[in-house]
């Protein structure tokens, strides 16, 4: 089976989030001068422009903003795994991640937008990044 | 620019055709800016500026500028996805009211058909620079569509707006596209099943894309383009069209933010903006080109552009008043839009084509005595990062 797009690097903005990834941690960050949570990852903050900011670990648990199930990818990666689902989740942390709802029999009916999910790992192979996923709490 | 007449729209070209091979984006710019002068009765020695998304060149504005041969005085390369040309009429009427140029061109050139560019459902190529935002989407098998259709099952849960309400968006629009022979040899060239009116039923039965959005509600992948010239009111006295004019434009970015509300697009914050510039309501606008990529598109550019309240897009596009020929709101995408005419990546030019014929009286579907109009582009991803500008056009 071809493998997921990866991330790719040099990227130094997402590096450390990724590698925090091979040990089964959820990172994000926050400013140290202002309440910002920052996400996705950037050495900046978005609403002041502080360069401090400081990585937190996540206990993975959220609720599902919005999502779409994806009928049709030509990506060879996902063309022939059937319907997925494509979300936003709100982590309680207060950040908002690009991902996807599994361990769902069927992706439309049985996921609900403001439905609590929690963190499901995809692994991508030994010593390499893991997928941050969710599934139903 | 305020109800002012500084600047106009003189000329304009659409490349008629959808299925274009052998033909190059570049020869599709140049021969629409040629006809686009010519509509204008200018020649080309008289362009002095040149406007362009900067995609179909190795130097961007520099050697789009040599491949015409023009000499500008003024170059803008604005890129921002399919409401590039709102933005760059926006700065064009700007600077020439400003008496920085007095000819704008404006071109834009794809052959996504023939070139086979998965628009919607290709995911992540993995190619090009690192960036974050790759980094932090493709896994996930991210598509094109998903990102609206993301958008679009926001809106429902939030709103309780329906399928059957995002159907009447393609409705309408398909009953414009009967109406214009271009559209028509455009869905029988990429091979529509049935060109011909649809009803809401038939939207709400056509095959799903990405939940919560059918095939009828998106766009088409087509060849095409086109080109506008823009001048100033000294060179309108002897150009050999009606001017159309530019009296207001607004633009504005969003993304994607923690907490925020995914179902209010940039449009919230440029709409009032473009409207006060132009000193009029969305409730005097005759004539609505909203960038319709997906239904969930127009819906989101219906209410944040204040033709109704927010959240009541649903109730409003249900009340037939998209057509061109019913009274009580704007008719709507009068050409046949994206999801029928035409849509080869970057909709946008073809917002202000059909608004300035509209505003000239040469519209397929012309709205009796149409005295303004709103062109308005959304570009990028509406669920991710987009742009929109609206830009104002009124009659002479
Ligand atoms: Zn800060």
């Amino acid at each position: 089976m071809t493998m997921r797009p990866q991330p790719r690097f040099p990227e130094p903005d997402t590096q450390p989030f990724w590698d925090a990834t091979k040990e089964k941690k959820l990172i994000y960050q926050t400013c140290d001068d202002c309440p910002e949570v920052i996400f996705y990852p950037r050495a900046h903050c978005t609403k002041c422009g502080s360069l401090n900011n400081t990585w937190n670990d996540s206990k993975g648990l959220g609720t599902v903003y919005t999502f779409s199930v994806v009928m049709q990818s030509r990506h060879p990666a996902f063309k022939d795994i059937g319907p997925y689902a494509v979300a936003y989740v709100d982590l309680d942390e207060g950040f908002r991640i690009m991902t996807n709802v599994i361990n769902v029999d069927d992706p439309v009916n049985d996921i609900k937008i403001g439905m609590r999910v929690k963190l499901a790992w995809l692994d991508q192979g030994e010593g390499e990044i893991a997928l941050p996923m969710f599934e139903p709490a | 620019m305020s109800q002012t007449r500084e600047v106009a729209v003189v000329g304009i070209h659409e490349y008629p055709l959808r299925v274009a091979p052998g033909v190059s984006a570049l020869q599709i710019k140049a021969e629409s800016a040629s006809k686009a002068l010519a509509d204008a009765g200018l020649s080309w020695q008289d362009v002095d500026a040149v406007y362009d998304n900067g995609q179909n060149q190795n130097i961007g504005g520099l050697s789009i500028s040599e491949y015409f041969g023009f000499k500008p005085r003024l170059i803008d390369v604005t890129s921002v996805g399919g409401t590039s040309y709102e933005f760059q009429a926006h700065h064009a009427a700007t600077m020439i009211a400003a008496g920085k140029a007095n000819v704008a061109v404006l071109t834009y050139g794809s052959t996504a058909h023939s070139n086979r560019v998965a628009i919607g459902t290709a995911g992540a190529t993995g190619q090009g620079a690192p960036t974050p935002f790759n980094n932090m989407e493709d896994s996930w098998g991210m598509t094109g569509i998903a990102g609206y259709g993301m958008v679009k099952a926001r809106h429902m849960h939030q709103y309780g707006t329906t399928n059957e309400q995002f159907a009447e968006i393609s409705v309408a629009t398909r009953y414009h596209a009967m109406r214009n022979p271009e559209a028509v040899k455009a869905m029988t060239d990429l091979e529509f099943v049935g060109v011909n009116e649809i009803t809401v039923q038939d939207v709400v039965d056509s095959r799903m894309i990405a939940w919560p959005l059918h095939l009828l509600e998106c766009c088409m992948v087509s060849d095409g383009g086109g080109a506008v010239v823009i001048a100033s009111k000294d060179v309108v006295k002897n150009t050999k069209k009606k001017p159309v004019w530019i009296i207001g434009g607004g633009e504005a970015t969003k993304y994607r933010e923690n907490g925020g509300d995914i179902t209010v697009s940039a449009g919230a914050q440029s709409g009032p903006v473009a409207f006060a510039d132009a000193g009029v309501t969305p409730s005097e606008i005759d004539v609505l080109m909203a960038y319709d990529s997906f239904s969930i598109t127009v819906m989101l550019m219906i209410e944040d552009l204040g033709f109704c309240k927010k959240g009541e897009g649903g109730d409003y596009v249900s009340s037939g008043i998209l057509k061109f020929d019913q009274s009580g709101g704007p008719a709507l995408n009068t050409d046949g839009g994206g999801l029928s005419s035409n849509h080869p990546g970057e909709r946008g030019i073809f917002c202000i084509l059909e608004a300035t014929r509209q505003m000239r009286g040469e519209s397929t579907s012309q709205v009796d005595n149409a005295k303004l109009a709103v062109a308005v582009g959304n570009g990028g991803q509406l669920g991710a990062r987009h742009a929109t500008s609206p830009i104002i056009l009124a009659a002479d």
